[in-house]
């Protein structure tokens, strides 16, 4: 069964992330890239992959049609976290690894804001793997943007939990003992309804999936693989090289097989003996798979064991091939929304001011009085 | 009791005692001033739930009094072992009374452990109220006893009530067809009953409170009702109370009257707070012993708009905390000492970012892990130096468990009109402890006014003519007199801008590494939080002789839950002839501005905390004044009797004359504690 969507399963009526966050009045110009744009000096390395992104979002953001004093960015620290500084909207350059807890704040607090959290693998995975987690279980609407570089660049140059065992750092003279995260597989298991893989070269998914990322009812997950020029260059050179690209890149597009290579000559299939799934040839012969019995994917199944066998074709070691795009995207109620309908009921049920209220709580209880 | 023989009083009632009263009439009825009961037994006996049914019908009733829960950090510890054992300290009196009492007049033990737990802190001719039911072998062993002291002479100092209270609740109950360990956990109702009698406590809101608590369990409801007013008819019936007391109703000024625990007055004035700036309250919290119950209690009231974010731990608490004050909440987080140190970095945050917080520490023993039932004062330090960097924040402490409510609303003023993180420092002998609290009229309570920015607020120039101006916002724009930043929230068109941990330019709060901006700014924090005491009305200090001229040479100074023991210290000290000056800090961050004036017109300082010293530190080091200390940490608040040794010792000393030690421990009329 590979098409049981929100609608087949009779789940409520899927909302947009930013349906609750005002437009711009009809008859203003749009926005521009521009107008995202703070008059503040960027200030990454020259050839940062951070600088394709900025720009992809600033290009991005006035597709939302949205409010500009309607979005918030949060960050926490490292490269990747200067990025607030750089968008003109209100933003907060927080502290190490708690910006989704900020963002948790002002999503629950305000259902008019369109909220963005930009982190990267440090941030995000070692010291702040807790908050990340408990983000993507509660499903608060906002979207997470992971800057993977597999490396920590600020402190310049340690190994960090997204890096390959027995790389040599400047604190792994004699090659890191730690065994990587795969931040898809962590987002998978921690029951996240949105998580997607991109990179900061290919403009064109890049926008496509943050598009998708923000129409996300929940937390989006969104995992961007980012090329650091000075402490960790070329670790992703395998799936942006015109050479090796079609090789390494396993495309992830919902509703059809799952099929790559060059000519696409590979494909996905189920493995009956580990339950995961494998990578096949394709074609007619004896040894090879035809195309019409590949992996068709499925990005909205309600099961996230097929998502997650995929996010195991990912390199822990040097990457060589990696899925991208959606993995999952599913409908749950979010915590945020929820949060808001509690009060709403609770509030419904009583009458009167405020005032009135609190009169009658705080003199509440057995009380009595002195004449 | 024992000793306490006078002629019977003439029997006045409220009307509401009338079936009670009517009925004790049959026995002789003694008049006391005041009492002090404490109510102990295993964790599992329900002795937290009896004292606070007990306090409850003495507030009632209209007597003063003041409360001391104690009770293990284990939920269930071994039974019938001494760390199992759970007392209920309450003090009533016919008096305004200050403390939960040093020493209690009577002990209810459930069980051997009980008994030995608490009979060192009982004086000679207390009365004990024994079950006898539990006083097996095996029970007294495990309460480590050789033998029994109900027989081996051991309680000949006491006036000792032996009864099998298990026995007879059991028997009195059976018509419900319990289990006998269903029926024998009515036996604190039963004592409850008893001791109700015994002092003439009204019945009506325990019966209420029973038929509520257990209204889908009828056969425990009735057996629980059945057994407190079996207890009562006992004492009624038996030859073994032949007295019963009674203790008139204290005047108080006038009003309406609740018992109120520090938590629940804490709960209340964060959502008066709320109520009061308009501004919606958004709780982010990890539960802690002593502050969970605050996010209990929140999270019952989300009528008033009030969110309760129970986070996935301490730090996740404060950060969400902070992103909903970004947002334009009322940003609030509890915790206790071990979770500040957790939150010490997004603190930081909140004093770098300008924005208003109201961080809640019930204090409770450490360090580390400590002594979590425990009440202690000792993060004072904490909550002023606890951070990287210059890091100045606010600091307010409640004196009374109703003091909190007071505390907390100003806490959310300084936080709101100061554009500040605010700690207030709470402790576990407030959080629990309760005393009767005069509800304030609304219009007595502070309006707050959280004045959110809505416009540009500076123009920056690009050339030579006006067409050359922009509007602009700028988020470190300061207030001339407050020193408040402006507080954009977003969703205000035009007022988009960055914060962050990151130093700020003055004004512009754009990222700044220039060495004389963050000289500036370092200094200007904490201008901004010394401007606080502008706004502070001046010390009340408590020196009776000095508007006649028999001034005091001794202050004692004093903050957070130790008002009650060194007022009832005072008192004593007072009583028995001598000069001694109180005043009790409520702003330990900035000090008042006059206290370095007030400081200088004593010639002795005492400083009593429940520390080793961090307020005298403070002092000493601001105002240069040979404070002296009066510390101890047992866990416990501080005793009247022994503060009083220690004042009127700082008294013969600075006075240069005899003080009579022994008049001071007997000085009690009118007083507070034995």
């Amino acid at each position: 069964m590979t098409q049981s969507t929100p609608a087949h399963l009779g789940l409520p009526v899927v909302r947009s992330g930013i349906e609750l966050v005002p437009t711009l009045e009809e008859g203003t110009p749009a926005l521009s890239g521009k107008d995202f744009t703070s008059d503040q000096e960027v200030r990454w390395c020259p050839g940062c992959g951070d600088y394709a992104v900025l720009k992809a979002v600033q290009g991005f953001l006035p597709d939302l049609g949205l409010r500009r004093e309607n979005i918030v960015f949060v960050s926490g620290i490292g490269c990747s976290s200067r990025f607030p500084y750089y968008l003109e909207t209100y933003g907060m350059h927080s502290i190490h690894g708690r910006a989704p807890s900020i963002a948790t704040g002002i999503a629950t607090s305000r259902e008019d804001l369109s909220v963005w959290v930009v982190t990267g693998d440090g941030d995000a995975l070692s010291i702040g793997g807790n908050h990340l987690i408990h983000a993507l279980r509660r499903n608060v609407n906002m979207t997470i943007l992971l800057f993977n570089n597999r490396i920590y660049g600020l402190t310049k140059g340690q190994y960090s939990p997204t890096s390959e065992e027995g790389k040599v750092t400047k604190s792994t003279p004699m090659g890191s003992l730690d065994h990587p995260f795969n931040p898809v597989s962590l987002a998978l298991g921690a029951e996240a309804t949105f998580v997607a893989r991109t990179i900061d070269s290919d403009r064109k998914h890049l926008t496509a999936v943050l598009s998708a990322a923000a129409e996300h009812r929940g937390t989006s997950f969104v995992e961007i693989y980012q090329n650091c020029p000075i402490f960790n260059d070329g670790a992703f050179d395998a799936v942006k090289s015109p050479t090796t690209r079609d090789e390494a890149i396993i495309p992830l597009v919902h509703g059809e097989p799952i099929r790559f290579g060059a000519d696409g000559s590979r494909g996905l299939i189920r493995d009956t003996a580990t339950g995961g799934v494998k990578i096949v040839e394709v074609g007619d012969a004896p040894d090879q798979v035809s195309a019409d019995d590949l992996l068709v994917h499925d990005a909205h199944s309600p099961d996230a064991t097929t998502a997650f066998a995929i996010s195991r074709l990912t390199d822990a070691g040097r990457l060589h091939q990696a899925p991208i795009g959606i993995f999952r995207q599913v409908s749950r109620p979010t915590y945020d929304d929820l949060a808001r309908d509690q009060i709403t009921q609770a509030a419904a049920a009583v009458n009167g001011s405020p005032s009135e209220r609190l009169a009658t709580l705080i003199g509440g209880g057995d009380t009595w009085t002195v004449a | 009791m024992g000793e306490l023989r006078r002629a019977p009083h003439e029997v006045t009632r409220h009307a509401v005692l009338a079936e009670g009263r009517a009925r004790r009439l049959s026995k002789q009825v003694k008049r006391l001033d005041r009492v002090i009961i404490r109510f102990a037994g295993d964790s599992g006996d329900g002795m937290q739930l009896t004292g606070d049914r007990f306090t409850q019908e003495s507030a009632a009733f209209g007597n003063d009094l003041s409360t001391l829960p104690n009770f293990p950090a284990e939920i269930r510890a071994p039974q019938g072992t001494l760390p199992g054992v759970s007392s209920f300290q309450v003090h009533f009196a016919d008096h305004d009374i200050l403390t939960p009492g040093d020493a209690p007049d009577v002990l209810v033990a459930m069980n051997p452990a009980a008994l030995r737990a608490n009979l060192g802190d009982l004086p000679k001719g207390a009365a004990v109220v024994v079950d006898t039911h539990d006083f097996t072998a095996r029970n007294l062993t495990k309460a480590g006893y050789d033998g029994n002291p109900l027989e081996d002479g051991s309680l000949a100092e006491y006036a000792v009530h032996a009864l099998d209270l298990t026995g007879m609740t059991v028997e009195a109950v059976k018509e419900f067809g319990l289990t006998r360990k269903d029926a024998a956990r009515a036996k604190n109702m039963f004592a409850l009953g008893l001791l109700s009698w015994l002092y003439g406590r009204p019945t009506e809101s325990t019966i209420a409170f029973l038929q509520k608590r257990f209204a889908k369990v009828p056969d425990i409801r009735d057996a629980n009702i059945t057994a407190y007013r079996a207890g009562w008819n006992f004492g009624e019936t038996t030859e073994t109370f032949v007295v019963s007391y009674e203790i008139k109703p204290a005047p108080m000024p006038l009003g309406t009257y609740r018992n109120i625990t520090g938590n629940l007055a804490l709960s209340y004035g964060l959502i008066a707070g709320s109520v009061q700036s308009g501004l919606k309250l958004f709780l982010g919290s990890y539960p802690i012993t002593p502050a969970s119950d605050i996010l209990h209690e929140l999270s019952k009231h989300k009528a008033f708009g009030v969110t309760t974010f129970q986070a996935e731990d301490e730090i996740a608490g404060i950060g969400a905390a902070i992103g909903a004050a970004f947002s334009g909440s009322l940003g609030v987080t509890t915790t206790s000492g071990p979770g500040i140190a957790l939150k010490s970095e997004s603190i930081g945050l909140a004093v770098m970012t300008e924005l208003p917080l109201l961080v809640v520490d019930v204090q409770r023993g450490g360090p580390s892990t400590g002594l979590p039932t425990k009440t202690e004062q000792a993060d004072l330090l904490q909550a002023m130096f606890g951070r990287n960097g210059e890091a100045p924040v606010p600091i307010v402490a409640p004196r009374s468990p109703g003091d909190c409510f007071d505390t907390a609303l100003e806490a959310v003023r300084i936080a709101v009109t100061y554009r500040t993180p605010v700690m207030l420092l709470s402790d576990g002998y407030l959080a629990n402890g309760s005393e009767p609290w005069r509800i304030p009229e609304l219009a007595e309570l502070p309006e707050i006014d959280p004045a959110f920015a809505s416009q540009p607020n500076h123009q920056t120039t690009h050339g030579e003519g006006d067409s050359d101006m922009t509007a602009e916002f700028w988020p470190y724009l300061r207030d001339e007199h407050t020193l408040a930043r402006p507080w954009a929230i977003p969703g205000t068109p035009g007022l988009e801008h960055r914060i962050g941990g990151l130093e700020k330019g003055d004004g512009h709060g754009n990222i700044s590494y220039d060495p004389a901006n963050h000289d500036f700014m370092v200094r200007t924090r904490a201008a901004k939080v010394e401007r606080i005491a502008e706004s502070l009305p001046p010390l009340e200090v408590d020196d009776p002789g000095a508007a006649v001229g028999a001034g005091a040479k001794v202050l004692v100074l004093g903050w957070g839950s130790t008002y009650g023991p060194i007022g009832a210290g005072v008192r004593r000290v007072r009583n028995a002839g001598y000069h001694v000056a109180q005043v009790h800090l409520r702003h330990l961050n900035p000090f008042p501005r006059d206290l370095g004036d007030v400081l200088k017109r004593y010639d002795k300082v005492l400083i009593p905390e429940m520390n080793l010293g961090q307020l005298a530190m403070l002092v000493r080091a601001r105002y240069l004044v040979d404070a002296v200390g009066y510390n101890h940490v047992r866990g416990l608040p501080l005793k009247a009797a022994e503060l009083a040794e220690a004042i009127g010792n700082l008294v013969a000393e600075a006075e240069g004359i005899e003080v009579d030690l022994n008049a001071l421990i007997h000085a009690t009329t009118g007083g507070d504690d034995r």
